[in-house]
């Protein structure tokens, strides 16, 4: 890969499709998708990668695709990753200012984030991202950039999304395996984040939740910062398999039922409703109760809403969030799930809107997409990093990437 | 007898409920009468047996019978109830004249001793003899207090249920679970004591209020009569608009139900839902609905009663009752003597697992039979244990195939397998 290069691919592994976006860096700074290749998933299970010739075979498909698509050779790739493995948690550093005048240089603050970085944990987790948050000069709090400022004591609040090393290297290694270099690996939740949000809607505070085939990421910006990121590792593969289990029927059945009546809500109308499945000949096969195969998808739903929602209010940041919840991912599609997000989370619930980049605009502007183009996303504010334009945008600095880059 | 006032039994006879005779008997029943005479139980007579002089000169009852002969010499039967009964046997017609007139007679007794053990089940055929239905409350004995105490007490025990229309017993053993570390030995036994008598208070409510839902004696005597080895008391109080869920949930989180779980291992429920003149339907239904929710496999028996008392106050009184075969067998009959080398060896259904091969119940003679039996069930906590265990293993019937996550890691949040679909761990019924 030539430095310089404007091309930057997205590659998500997904547990029900996998995607990849090509995007088109401009000198400008601009960012225009030229690119988009999709195939159906079938070697990654919850996330993560459970079959690694399936999963290479698709990702290929969908490197292919995207490649004759967007008439570039894709070379490298920013690679999504998920998982129940994963964790957020804030950590803080501290570090006294030590110069004669107590002016806060740059070396300071690269030197009071580089404590905060250094975290104790277990050898076999791996930091994925360590996003900076806001600095504390002498105990005031919400402070953006120090440098110049007078004071004694610098902190800085970090937060620090790590999972198990292996896990995020069998993905890693699928990808090698095609001969693609991974420029970094990037938590999905958070490019999904990147994709959808606004700075205004960072600003306010907002939930994004990326309802995938095997699992649901989730993210809370407030304040302009990433305050607390999770995973929990249920999805639309669970809805299906619930449905497969409480209607009996086989569970490609139950997907294609999903998608056709599925709901979020058992409405009034539907009791005692219920359709006939034709078997292979067309005739009458199966009566499916359209209120019990609504319960069943609601109940799942509601329960992952649910957890979310303990676990924000665990975190403490339920009420960071005045823009409200984002949903994205394929999840997003099922009827009504907005209403039910706002009736579980209490909070006024939208469906995301990729709308901060041009190009392939209807194509594009589908929730399942939203995390592949915030990789695109991120991938630009790396590039244009490294690309001698010093700019902060999104604090996002990582260094794992490098360990996987070939001289 | 000494008789100290009889206004109020001529009172209770005078009057139509039916004339209710609160019997203790011995050191442990006399303990319960006077604390429940304390409180006070409106319209129910008060009565002590012993055969300890000096026990009954400090009690307050209305009508106290001292037994004794001089060979005693007012020291009590010495913890022997053989001696305990021969006595009652002996003054038989002044136990039975005691109840004359008496519509309901229960007998308190610790069994364990040598009075309550010995004297209570004549007392109870005494009453009975008299014309008067009687149900018994007993308690058992510690199971520090020693093997032959236990053995006594469930002998005594099969005595009482063959005298009595009915016998409620409340092992003093799982008052552990209401105590902590600190307690002293006297307050165990005023918690002891406070239990049982808001038990005895529970069932006398239940019997006695004019209810929504009666339930009649012979109802209970018949529940608990037959398939009854061991009850379980727990009691639980609430107030205000939401007193219908909060009793529930005090109900339910009770130590004496582990968690709710004893409820569905329980044979025979019965639930006694008290309020003022202000509970609704609703609210009983609410409970029993839970209720029944929680003990599938169980009869359940319930009755709503009005204490006027009561105001803006909501209580249950649920006594649950089960099966122990182990214990059954030892406080059968001595008609069915030959079966105990077969209980020797685990029954099978315990669940135990291991090879199938189960060796032939050794051959020994009868006294050995029985102190091996008496050593097996020395752990009377032990074997609840292992009884709720065997019952965990019975859930295979209710596994639920996990389709495509079967190999894959399983979800795990807060212990809950998040795989298995979410309408069959919410119990949200399809159809």
């Amino acid at each position: 890969m030539f430095s310089g290069s404007s091309i930057i691919v997205g590659l998500e592994v997904g547990t029900s499709k996998v995607c990849a976006v090509v995007g088109d860096l401009a000198a400008d700074g601009g960012l225009n998708i030229v690119g988009l290749g999709q195939a159906c998933s079938r070697g990654v299970r919850k996330g993560e990668i459970a079959d690694v010739a399936l999963a290479e075979e698709d990702v290929r498909c969908a490197i292919v695709e995207a490649e004759k698509m967007a008439d570039v050779e894709i070379r490298s790739v920013y690679l999504g990753v998920t998982g129940g493995h994963l964790r957020g948690f804030n950590n803080r550093g501290v570090y006294p200012v030590a110069s004669a005048d107590r002016e806060i240089t740059k070396d300071d603050v690269q030197d009071v984030i580089r404590n905060a970085k250094a975290i104790n944990l277990p050898a076999e987790n791996h930091v994925l991202h360590a996003i900076r948050q806001h600095f504390i000069v002498d105990g005031q709090d919400g402070i953006t950039d120090p440098v110049g400022m007078l004071s004694s004591r610098l902190e800085v609040d970090v937060h620090v999304v790590h999972g198990n090393r292996n896990r995020l290297q069998n993905a890693i290694r699928t990808v090698k395996g095609l001969q693609l270099e991974v420029d970094d690996i990037v938590f999905n939740g958070l490019a999904a984040s990147l994709a959808l949000l606004t700075s205004e809607q960072k600003e306010l505070g907002s939930l994004v939740i990326d309802i995938g085939g095997g699992t649901a990421d989730y993210v809370v910006c407030a304040n302009g910062i990433i305050k607390h990121t999770g995973v929990l590792a249920v999805g639309g593969d669970h809805v299906s398999n619930d449905l497969a289990y409480g209607l009996k029927v086989s569970l490609s059945r139950a997907e294609q039922l999903k998608i056709e009546h599925g709901s979020s809500f058992v409405e009034p109308g539907d009791k005692g409703q219920t359709f006939t499945l034709p078997n292979e000949h067309g005739l009458a096969h199966k009566t499916v109760n359209l209120e019990h195969l609504r319960r069943v998808m609601s109940l799942r739903l509601e329960e992952i809403f649910q957890l979310i929602g303990q676990d924000l209010e665990q975190a403490g940041v339920l009420d960071y969030l005045r823009a409200g919840v984002f949903l994205c991912g394929g999840g997003a599609h099922i009827p009504q799930i907005t209403r039910l997000a706002e009736q579980v989370l209490q909070m006024p619930a939208t469906l995301g809107q990729t709308n901060s980049i041009s190009g392939l605009k209807s194509a594009l502007n589908q929730p399942e997409f939203a995390t592949a183009i915030g990789l695109v996303k991120f991938g630009s504010f790396t590039q244009r990093k490294r690309g001698g334009k010093s700019s902060l945008t999104g604090g996002l600095k990582n260094t794992f990437g490098q360990l996987f880059r070939r001289p | 007898m000494i008789t100290k006032a009889q206004n109020e039994a001529a009172a209770a006879t005078a009057s139509q409920t039916p004339a209710v005779k609160i019997i203790g008997v011995g050191g442990a029943g006399i303990n319960l009468m006077e604390l429940m005479l304390k409180n006070g139980l409106p319209g129910a007579d008060f009565a002590a047996v012993d055969t300890d002089a000096r026990a009954l000169a400090a009690c307050r009852a209305t009508k106290q019978i001292l037994l004794e002969t001089p060979l005693l010499r007012g020291l009590g039967t010495g913890g022997d109830p053989e001696r305990g009964r021969a006595l009652a046997e002996e003054q038989f017609p002044k136990l039975k004249s005691l109840f004359e007139g008496t519509d309901m007679a229960f007998v308190l007794a610790g069994l364990g001793g040598g009075a309550g053990t010995g004297i209570g089940p004549v007392a109870a055929r005494a009453a009975k003899e008299a014309g008067a239905l009687v149900l018994g409350f007993v308690a058992m004995p510690f199971d520090c207090e020693g093997h032959r105490r236990q053995r006594v007490a469930q002998h005594g025990l099969a005595q009482f249920k063959a005298a009595a229309d009915g016998a409620i017993c409340l092992p003093n053993q799982k008052v552990f679970k209401l105590i902590d570390e600190n307690t002293s030995v006297l307050e165990t036994f005023k918690i002891i004591n406070n239990f049982l008598a808001a038990g005895v208070h529970g069932v006398w409510r239940l019997l006695r209020h004019q209810g929504l839902i009666e339930i009649h004696f012979t109802e209970l005597a018949a529940l608990i009569q037959d398939r009854h080895a061991e009850s379980t008391l727990a009691i639980a109080e609430a107030m205000g608009p939401t007193r219908s869920r909060e009793v529930m949930d005090k109900l339910l989180a009770h130590p004496m139900l582990d968690g709710g779980q004893l409820l569905g291992e329980s044979e025979a429920v019965l639930v006694s839902v008290t309020g003022g003149a202000d509970l609704t339907m609703a609210e009983v239904n609410r409970v029993m609905e839970q209720i029944n929710r929680q003990c599938e496999r169980a009869q359940v028996i319930m009755g709503a009663a009005i204490d006027e008392a009561f105001k803006d106050r909501l209580a249950i009184t649920l006594v649950a009752a089960r099966k122990h075969p182990e214990r059954e067998a030892i406080a059968g009959p001595p008609g069915s003597r030959e079966e105990p080398g077969q209980q020797l060896l685990p029954p099978l259904t315990e669940g135990r697992t291991g090879s199938r091969f189960v060796p032939p119940a050794p051959e020994l003679p009868l006294e050995q039979v029985e102190q091996l039996l008496a050593r097996q069930r020395g752990g009377g906590l032990r074997q609840r244990k292992s009884a709720s265990r065997m019952r965990q293993a019975q859930l295979p019937l209710e596994i639920v195939s996990k389709g495509r996550f079967d190999k894959s890691e399983p979800t795990i949040h807060k212990g809950e397998d998040l795989d298995v679909p979410t309408y069959i761990r919410q119990g949200v019924p399809l159809n």
